[in-house]
């Protein structure tokens, strides 16, 4: 099997599956029982200055699909709500009984030297590997001055960050918030003030629905509700592009990347590895399913390893940055069609009106003569935008088939069309 | 009761515990069933399943106000399409109808979605506070409906909604039809049938007057004079005769007619019994009998069919049903002679096997005795002749002895329509019949209100 051992920004593990710092990694208890199950690394949940915060009553909601299934969970707990001494005892007794794991301190106290200078030993006393900044927090800390408030502010992301770097040898990783407009600007900032790598993606502003009858957003607290945090498997493309701008940014080029955000089976791993992340966070899935799902994840991405013929982590890691771009430089002249096999169709007519609605009026329904519809692709019609793949019910069924159309590549900076076009 | 079976006993178990044997043989969908069956909608275009369903329910998109907690919205976009979508989804045999369309109804997906359920409960679920069809302005129109089944129904509901008077003649006690009549028990439950009736009637505008008999006591010509327009839905109220001698000793007689005492009795107990019976035929008439007959506590029921399984009428998903319940199928043998006891009363039957030569079906010269205490036909209904003897009846077309109608549901007869198992069109189902009642109103609509244009 392969080896899914890291070593990320200095701190080692077994794998390369953490919890990320949330409710799950709040107390002792908590972490043994996810260690026992099999998990890499676990980021405790975020310690701040006493008095311990306060936390409400009710705390998560969530976006589900048709089924129940939960596309993402909204939370507005805050940092832990216990105090700074118990949490530390506990680091200490479980870092010592379980040294092989990674167990990283998540920090966030106010914007001041003084006050990161003062807990910085306590939590290095532990014998943790290293600490993670909570500059992503989007609820409730902010109003204090904290989490997302320093996170949205670069020039406070560089300040904290060499604070840390300063006063402690402790790796540092930054986690950065994406309630940004661009996340190469924290990531750059983290990387000036000397951060060890980063993590994203936190949560994500959000209000899930809304109680028509009591005219009150969710979740509810008394009368009123408040925005939260967003996460889950519904954040994860957000949380790609964000890893993809920072892994491919010539600015952060090499800078360990803690992939964060709906990460909930050894694919989604996998694919924020192909991204450039060393370690991988969970935590909605570990929310909704129990710890026990690392083992699925361990076991499928090793299996998917040896398929490949990759012995370690490091043989794929970053795979797909190099092919990630600027829209500028795709090959306007590459051109896929839509193939339809007509054996796996179940003649549900959904790509039909997807694309006559919608699209490019390219897939024909034919009345068939027995009864019934057959669909067929208008070749010259179709544009290859994969709306008819997407919509399609049966997995396989449609097929985007490359074209040749002999034309070189061109990309729209050198394309004609282009009146903006570069001199060749 | 059933003269013809005074002589037998009666089931040992007590009313309420043979009530528990004639509930709801496919359960309601629970509210979180419903949510989990919905989602599995994959909401076609063009969908296969509407092309399937006799009555143009738009499956999908009730489904999807399902999935959505519309069930109201589900509820008027059936309902709209279908008046009787209740009973329809009790009791079509969705296995041949949407259900076999669905195109999650391969190995791939599965199953079908189940449709009838997600509809019934649609309709069960819904709650309107007045009926949710509003009658147009009067016409000043009266049009006489002959038959208050489902065919009859839906035509006088479609047409009192456009705004015309409507006078059902119904030659029973209750309105209803083959749904208060003729349903088996477990299909049908409780009085679904007059609730559902009354809902209908809810619309206004619609008189019924029953114990009018068409050829006794009531004349087409009568009603062609006194109505702007007449719809005959008139079923096939004749059952089908073996044409053997003793066809009419003790022990013999139609399952029509049991299955319409066992509807309408209100202690099930009461109900004679035969703890061995013969069924002939090959329809769902005949499993339902058969199957009735096993859960009041018959031992021994035979369902003899003279052709094979395959040629059976009755769907797959019936005969199922038949084997679930013990009910032993005989194929390949037809009556031959009614066996008597001493007494003129019916002990069993003899049959001739048959095979097919050269694709007609012959005798092979064996036979076979079965006993029983009953015997019920259920081969067939045919059309009561009685019903068109007037002198302007029987002016009407006729295919063989059902009446001719052309697409429109016309008749022969200028202002005379007619739907449902009467005429040839379709299938005999309870979902066709509501479909030809429905059409057939709104022919008469448009000739109607052409007329009034038109002066």
């Amino acid at each position: 099997m392969a080896d899914l051992s890291i070593e990320f920004a200095g701190i080692k593990a077994p794998n390369p599956f953490w919890l990320a710092s949330a409710p799950p990694t709040d107390k002792a208890y908590n972490v043994i029982r996810a260690f026992e199950a099999g998990w890499g690394g676990v980021v405790w949940k975020t310690l701040g200055e006493d008095p311990a915060a306060v936390n409400v009553s009710s705390r998560y909601s969530a976006h589900f699909g048709p089924n129940r299934e939960v596309l993402g969970i909204n939370n507005i707990e805050l940092i832990t709500d216990r105090s700074l001494e118990i949490n530390l005892r506990e680091i200490t007794q479980v870092k010592k009984a379980w040294p092989d794991r990674a167990l990283i301190v998540s920090l966030m106290v106010p914007c001041v030297e003084d006050a990161w200078k003062t807990i910085l030993p306590l939590v290095e006393a532990t014998g943790a590997d290293g600490i993670e900044l909570n500059f992503g927090c989007p609820h409730g800390m902010p109003e204090r001055g904290m989490g997302a408030a320093v996170g949205q502010v670069p020039e406070y992301v560089e300040q904290v960050t060499r604070w840390c770097k300063t006063y402690r040898s402790l790796p540092v990783i930054v986690k950065l918030t994406p309630n940004i407009t661009d996340i190469r600007q924290s990531a750059r900032a983290a990387h000036r003030g000397g951060a060890d790598a980063v993590s994203l993606i936190n949560t994500i502003n959000s209000i899930t629905s809304v109680d028509l009858e009591r005219m009150i957003a969710l979740p509810i607290v008394g009368e009123a509700s408040t925005h939260g945090g967003y996460c889950g498997s519904a954040v994860k493309p957000i949380a790609l592009n964000m890893v993809a701008e920072i892994a491919r940014d010539p600015a952060t080029h090499g800078l360990p990347i803690s992939g964060i955000g709906g990460i909930g089976s050894w694919r989604d791993a996998a694919e924020f590895i192909a991204l450039g992340c060393g370690s991988v966070q969970v935590c909605t899935a570990a929310m909704l399913h129990g710890f026990r799902i690392v083992d699925e994840m361990k076991d499928g991405l090793s299996r998917w390893m040896d398929s490949q013929g990759y012995h370690s982590l490091q043989d794929f890691r970053g795979r797909a940055v190099g092919h990630t771009t600027d829209w500028k430089y795709l090959d306007i002249n590459y051109q896929v069609i839509a193939r339809i096999d007509q054996q796996a169709c179940i003649g549900c007519g959904r790509c039909h009106i997807a694309c006559e609605d919608t699209s490019h009026q390219a897939i024909a329904s034919l009345v068939k003569a027995e009864g019934g519809h057959r669909y067929e692709v208008i070749d010259a019609e179709c544009v290859g935008c994969n709306l008819c793949q997407i919509t399609c019910p049966v997995e396989d069924c449609i097929e985007m088939v490359p074209q040749d159309t002999g034309k070189p590549f061109l990309d729209w900076l050198h394309d004609p069309r282009n009146p903006y076009r570069e001199a060749s | 009761m059933i003269n013809a079976l005074n002589h037998l006993p009666h089931p040992q178990d007590d009313n309420a515990t043979l009530a528990t044997h004639f509930s709801d043989l496919a359960p309601p969908l629970t509210p979180r069933q419903a949510a989990v069956e919905s989602a599995r909608c994959l909401y076609c275009y063009d969908a296969p399943c509407v092309d399937a369903c006799p009555s143009d329910i738009d499956i999908p998109s009730f489904i999807r106000n399902i999935q959505q907690d519309n069930v109201q919205g589900a509820a008027i976009k059936i309902l709209s399409a279908n008046i009787l979508g209740g009973s329809c989804a009790r009791v079509c045999p969705t296995e041949i109808l949407c259900q076999q369309a669905c195109v999650r109804n391969n190995a791939q997906e599965c199953a079908p979605v189940l449709i009838g359920l997600l509809q019934r409960y649609a309709v069960d679920h819904a709650e309107f506070a007045e009926h949710p069809f509003q009658r147009a302005p009067s016409t000043g129109k009266r049009i006489a409906v002959v038959g208050a089944g489902p065919a009859g129904l839906a035509c006088a509901h479609r047409l009192a909604w456009h705004g015309h008077e409507v006078v059902i003649f119904e030659a029973r006690e209750k309105a209803g039809g083959l749904n208060e009549y003729g349903i088996a028990k477990y299909k049908l439950v409780d009085d679904f049938a007059q609730r559902e009736l009354d809902f209908v009637l809810q619309v206004g505008g619609i008189e019924i007057r029953h114990g009018q008999v068409l050829g006794d006591n009531l004349s087409l010509g009568e009603l062609q004079q006194q109505f702007d327009a007449v719809f005959l839905g008139l079923g096939l109220a004749a059952s089908r005769q073996l044409g053997l001698p003793d066809e009419g000793a003790p022990g013999l007689l139609s399952a029509t007619e049991y299955i319409r005492e066992l509807r309408q009795a209100d202690d099930l107990s009461t109900l004679p019994l035969a703890e061995r019976c013969i069924v002939l035929g090959a329809g769902n008439t005949a499993i339902d009998m058969a199957v009735q007959m096993a859960r009041l506590g018959a031992h021994d029921v035979n369902l003899v069919y003279r052709r094979g399984l395959q040629d059976m009428g009755a769907t797959q998903h019936e005969q199922d049903i038949a084997k679930a319940n013990q009910v032993r199928l005989l194929t390949w043998a037809q009556p031959e002679q009614v066996l008597l006891d001493d007494q003129g009363r019916v002990r069993g039957m003899r049959f001739a096997r048959t095979h097919l030569v050269d694709g007609r079906l012959q005798t092979t010269g064996q036979t076979f005795e079965l006993a029983a205490d009953a015997i019920f036909k259920a081969i067939g209904q045919a059309f009561d002749g009685q019903a068109l003897s007037d002198p302007q009846a029987l002016q009407l077309e006729r295919d063989g002895e059902r009446i001719r109608v052309d697409d429109n549901l016309r008749t022969s007869l200028p202002g005379v329509y007619a739907g449902g198992d009467c005429t040839h069109l379709g299938q005999d189902l309870t979902v066709q019949a509501v479909q030809h009642g429905k059409r057939a109103a709104e022919a008469i609509h448009a000739q109607l209100t052409l007329n009034v244009e038109a002066a």
